[in-house]
């Protein structure tokens, strides 16, 4: 060939159509597979939601399994109150997105001054505005999923925590992560790590909001905590504070669901007891109750 | 990087496909020219993924298929590449490719690009898959280079797998998942319950090396293999 390879001329153009080249590639690649991508993350928050009620289905059938059992999905506020008509539906929010840029703006705003940036996230919600609550049907009963996300060792970690009709028991919960170190703290994607949520509960006897602790050197048996992954336990320091600082956020909302449900039970009883019982409570909320279960 | 091997240029135009010069390009990366154990390339990997068998495996996978299809290509632009700038040529052919098929996977074969997803970047780095472009593709025929690229992934992934068999045995008592010795107290059961008490060789006392599971072990393991191979072959203890 007449070329001369290594003139500079030819390095520049060489360069320059390379560059090109593989830019429209990728572009290209990225663009027109961008549909399938996007359903099959979608399909994969299905099978996480069904999979934290104890239902494993397939990619393929996830849609279907998901409809079926969905009952309503609702946006909650940061105060814990149901959003009426939102501008996007509940599915559409990306909790992860919301909690990295709630981060950083802390970061932003706190730069320099550790006392207040500990002190802000300390006092921190999640981040966003709006939160994501599944309500899905478990054997014909409704159970509230909620979706987390939060930080391990090497990058994020996310789940996905259903809690009863009751407003307090955990009926199941999954787990996953990103970049986490197998064999250690990657377990919390195992079922081991995960089937010891069940029938925990997040509030304790007296009504105080309490949430699940992951503990190291095990959780001999308490209604709130679970045993730790030895070698893990930044990771399961994680899985704490995401839990903890997430169903904060839900708690209004679950004690009107404890309320409810306490309505429910003391229909029965004498009016004057019923009435005592409940004297903590919102009385709009269960008025309306005792009309719904008295209908 | 790799000087041992930038072997002589192909020059009779009709070569037997599987030449004994060119099935030498598949054997010698086993053992006497190993990436890992001879060339000591790509030990960052090696010690990243070889927790459990079933990850060394679909590394070993994606970086034989890399180091192939980077070595055809250059292969193929070999008398067009400017020498000056033959490096970033290389890196961008090779981080293209990676991620063209990672985005192919997360469209088509979403289960198979979330158990990739963290070997993506480690197989973009890995200085094996530069080492033959640089010493082996840019000076041979396609096929030849085709050839090295498996052999040398194979190479890889021999020691790769070798290395996490001893790791996921004594780290937590599993070959490709499954236990090999009993199951621990609060282990999950198959019929969906957590155990309540240890069996097997854990009832009798058993405890896993949590060491075996830390990426120290992992160059431990591969002196180790080293140490063995040398006492073996010869030729490659140097005067």
């Amino acid at each position: 060939m007449a070329v001369d390879v290594n003139s500079n001329k030819y390095t520049f153009i060489f360069a320059t159509v390379m560059v090109i080249v593989v830019a429209t590639l990728l572009a290209l690649a990225s663009e027109s597979l961008k549909p399938m991508q996007n359903a099959n993350v979608a399909n994969e928050k299905r099978q996480n939601i069904l999979s934290s009620i104890g239902i494993s289905v397939d990619a393929a059938d996830a849609e279907a399994a998901y409809t079926e059992n969905l009952v309503e999905a609702l946006v909650i506020d940061a105060n814990g109150q149901v959003v009426e008509n939102p501008a996007f539906g509940a599915f559409d929010i990306d909790v992860l997105k919301d909690y990295k840029a709630g981060l950083s703006n802390i970061y932003k705003a706190n730069a320099g001054d550790m006392d207040a940036m500990k002190a802000a996230l300390l006092a921190w919600g999640n981040g966003g505005v709006n939160y994501p609550l599944f309500v899905l049907n478990k054997g014909g009963l409704q159970v509230y999923v909620v979706p987390m996300v939060g930080t391990g060792l090497w990058g994020p970690i996310w789940g996905y925590v259903t809690v009863a009709g009751d407003g307090k028991t955990v009926v199941g919960a999954v787990f996953d992560h990103k970049s986490e170190t197998p064999g250690l703290g990657a377990e919390i994607k195992e079922a081991s790590f995960q089937k010891p949520f069940e029938g925990k509960t997040i509030f304790d006897e007296n009504g105080e909001f309490t949430g699940i602790k992951v503990m190291k050197g095990g959780a001999k048996g308490s209604e709130h905590g679970v045993d730790a992954i030895s070698g893990g336990t930044i990771t399961s320091n994680g899985v704490t504070e995401m839990i903890i600082r997430t169903l904060k956020i839900y708690e209004p909302y679950f004690l009107k669901l404890q309320a409810k449900a306490n309505a429910t039970e003391v229909v029965e009883l004498p009016l004057d007891s019923a009435s005592l019982a409940l004297d903590s409570l919102n009385v709009e909320e269960v008025i309306d109750s005792l009309k719904l279960s008295a209908e | 990087m790799s000087a041992v091997a930038v072997a002589e240029k192909v020059k009779e135009p009709k070569e037997p496909l599987f030449s004994k010069k060119n099935k030498a390009l598949i054997s010698n990366p086993l053992d006497d020219d190993n990436p890992i154990t001879v060339q000591v390339l790509g030990i960052c990997s090696a010690l990243a993924i070889t927790v459990q068998v079933k990850q060394a495996f679909v590394m070993t996978l994606s970086v034989m298929f890399v180091t192939a299809a980077g070595n055809v290509i250059v292969s193929l632009m070999r008398n067009y590449i400017p020498n000056r700038i033959r490096i970033i040529v290389q890196l961008v052919i090779v981080a293209a490719l990676v991620i063209l098929v990672d985005q192919v996977l997360k469209a088509f074969v979403y289960d198979v690009s979330k158990a990739l997803s963290v070997f993506v970047g480690l197989i973009i780095t890995n200085c094996i898959i530069m080492g033959r472009l640089e010493a082996f593709a840019l000076a041979n025929k396609p096929w030849p280079a085709f050839l090295d690229g498996i052999g040398n992934g194979l190479g890889y992934g021999v020691i790769l797998i070798i290395v996490s068999v001893f790791r996921e045995i004594l780290g937590s008592g599993k070959i490709w998942g499954f236990p090999l010795f009993g199951h621990k107290v609060g282990a999950l059961l198959s019929d969906g319950t957590l155990a309540t008490d240890a069996s097997g060789l854990y009832a009798l006392g058993y405890v896993d090396n949590g060491l075996m599971i830390l990426p120290p072990m992992a160059l431990i393991t591969v002196g180790a293999i080293i140490w063995v191979q040398r006492a073996r072959n010869t030729k490659l203890i140097e005067a």
